[in-house]
């Protein structure tokens, strides 16, 4: 098997990376579970202790120094985030959220409710996490709109053969970038160009693909995208909400308090401008500004060596699975640059993938058992839960190598 | 690998290659009841006859992780032909071997007393094969999934619960 030629020094990278040098007392950490949460470079960390050691203080109301620095800190990790992403006016454009999660109930709540009402129709699709499904299924039971799904094709890309059929008369399609399952890359092109000739918006849930790959929010057409923080060397408690500027002018508070107001009366409120009308109470700060940091380090690695060196793991790892074992059987796309991310879920024989997980924790070897927030995929694929493996920029073939062999004492013990 | 050889000993790993009664019973006069561990997947449905105060007889289908498949086949060999009483302190006994601490009256028996003695997985039988998950706490769900149908089950049918 011919090596991998990375364009990624991992030996290196994983330095940076300090769970990475732990092991489980008997091995090091093979983390292959980024798709759930990604591990973060001391960079993000220190970040996050230095604000709290030098410069916490609230944000957007004091005037004395170290508040005026936080607000800085924080606005400047707001407009450096945006430009990640290619927004077009980052400082109006990027919301801070929780998570990806809350970025979507955002939508819904705030553009929804306001836009939607009985015969009308949301299109999403087949592959969607639950971050995904559920807001638009509680609007649903709210305003009796209807849902339609984009289906999951043979190839397990979506099938967009009737895709024109299906957005007719739709207000808002809402599609995964990348499947958290099945590592699809879906094209966004055709489904922004039939959605907008249907007259709907397009909302990206971008949680798996802002980590991995270059994005262009502002050339892409598309009208909103979610993204995590944990996902992308971030911390936790920290997500963001891209949107047009116009569709957010025009939207509703979402929730309500402090920061999101311009003025408040015993009789009323006016809500604050762009962006921190969405923004209430006091923000995650050092999250936010860990995020900054996160942003950073993959600007430095370079998020094209990123996705290369994924896309190069990906192919060695589906190699050597399909080569080692007959019993194995992946649910995703062929290999290919563009349209298949490093997330790899299979069926390992009849083998439960509760035992498998547990098998090769005992390696240190960190996979994810269960139906990843994706119930409904599930029933399409016809299992009740996968195994899944999720590669990223500290991963090597070394980490593939180890996941091969502990499914072998998986094989041993189950067959 | 001692903590797996723990987990995963041969007399579970034979009750999952090989599960006792397997099946459907017709209903009625049997009782059906499901069981759902909705963190893995795992489903187990029981059909459960009891006659004259006892696990007549009792069979099991579903899927799902060795530990929940296993745990359901040794718990219908442990129950099978017992008076329900007994099946209950059985229960019991099991729980506790998973460090599962009952509050009184769980399924209206007397409350746990403080003079209980600690349970001896020895006396359980094949039961104590079982003993290993405690280590792995995730996994207690899975063990205990196709008794806490079971008790289900039981207590449906004392209050005469119709099967639809």
């Amino acid at each position: 098997m011919a090596a991998v030629t990375s364009v990624l020094d991992v030996g290196a990278l994983k330095k940076d990376f300090p769970l990475l040098s732990r092991g489980n007392g008997d091995h090091p950490l093979v983390y292959l579970d980024s798709a759930a949460s990604a591990q973060l470079p001391q960079a993000v960390l220190d970040a996050m202790d230095v604000y709290y050691a030098t410069t916490h203080a609230n944000v957007h109301r004091g005037v004395y120094a170290i508040a005026e620095e936080a607000t800085r800190q924080l606005e400047a990790a707001r407009l450096r985030l945006g430009r990640f992403i290619g927004a077009p006016d980052p400082q109006r454009e990027i919301v801070f959220t929780k998570n990806a999660t809350e970025a979507i109930n955002l939508v819904a709540f705030a553009w929804g409710r306001q836009n939607l009402g009985a015969g009308d129709v949301v299109v999403l699709s087949e592959v969607e996490h639950h971050a995904n499904l559920v807001p638009w299924l509680m609007l649903q039971s709210e305003l009796g709109f209807a849902i339609r799904y984009l289906p999951l094709g043979g190839d397990f890309h979506l099938d967009l053969s009737g895709i024109d059929r299906l957005v007719a008369g739709a207000k808002l399609v809402g599609v995964t970038a990348v499947s958290n399952v099945l590592g699809t890359v879906v094209d966004l092109d055709p489904i922004v160009t039939a959605a907008h000739a249907a007259g709907a918006l397009v909302l990206v849930d971008g949680a798996q693909l802002a980590p991995h790959r270059h994005v262009d929010v502002g050339g892409s057409g598309i009208d909103f995208f979610a993204l995590t923080g944990h996902k992308m060397l971030g911390p936790t408690g920290i997500g963001a909400l891209w949107g047009r500027a116009e569709l957010l002018d025009a939207m509703p508070p979402f929730l309500g308090g402090g920061e999101m107001i311009r003025d408040v009366r015993f009789d009323g409120f006016t809500p604050n401008e762009l962006p921190w009308k969405f923004e209430a109470g006091t923000p995650p700060i050092a999250e936010a500004i860990g995020l900054g940091a996160a942003v950073g380090y993959l600007e430095t690695v370079g998020i094209d060596a990123v996705a290369a060196h994924e896309t190069a793991l990906v192919d060695y790892a589906l190699r050597r699975l399909t080569d080692a074992y007959d019993e194995i059987r992946i649910f995703g796309p062929a290999p290919d640059p563009v349209r298949r991310s490093g997330v790899i879920s299979f069926a390992f024989g009849e083998v439960h993938p509760h035992d498998i997980a547990q098998v090769l924790d005992q390696y240190g070897i960190c996979v994810r058992a269960g139906h990843h927030c994706a119930k409904p995929l599930m029933r399409v694929l016809g299992v009740p839960a996968t195994t899944r493996a999720s590669l990223y920029l500290y991963n090597d073939e070394a980490d593939i190598d180890a996941l091969v062999d502990g499914l072998a004492t998986v094989r041993k013990l189950f067959s | 690998m001692n903590e797996l050889e723990d987990l995963y000993r041969e007399i579970i790993l034979d009750h999952y290659r090989s599960p006792r009664n397997r099946g459907e019973l017709p209903v009625p006069p049997a009782h059906r009841v499901e069981g759902f561990n909705p963190l893995c997947g795992d489903e187990i449905v029981i059909f459960l006859d009891v006659r004259d105060g006892a696990v007549h007889d009792l069979r099991i289908t579903g899927r799902g992780c060795s530990i929940s498949q296993s745990s359901a086949s040794m718990m219908s060999a442990a129950v099978k032909g017992r008076p329900v009483g007994e099946v209950r302190d059985l229960v019991r006994s099991f729980k506790s071997m998973m460090a599962i601490e009952e509050s009184p009256g769980d399924d209206g028996s007397a409350p746990e007393g403080s003079d209980r003695a600690p349970v001896d997985p020895g006396t359980l039988g094949e039961l104590g094969a079982l003993q290993g998950v405690v280590k792995f706490p995730v996994r207690i769900k899975c063990a205990t999934l196709a008794w806490n149908a079971l008790v289900q089950g039981l207590d449906e049918i004392e209050e005469g619960v119709d099967d639809a």
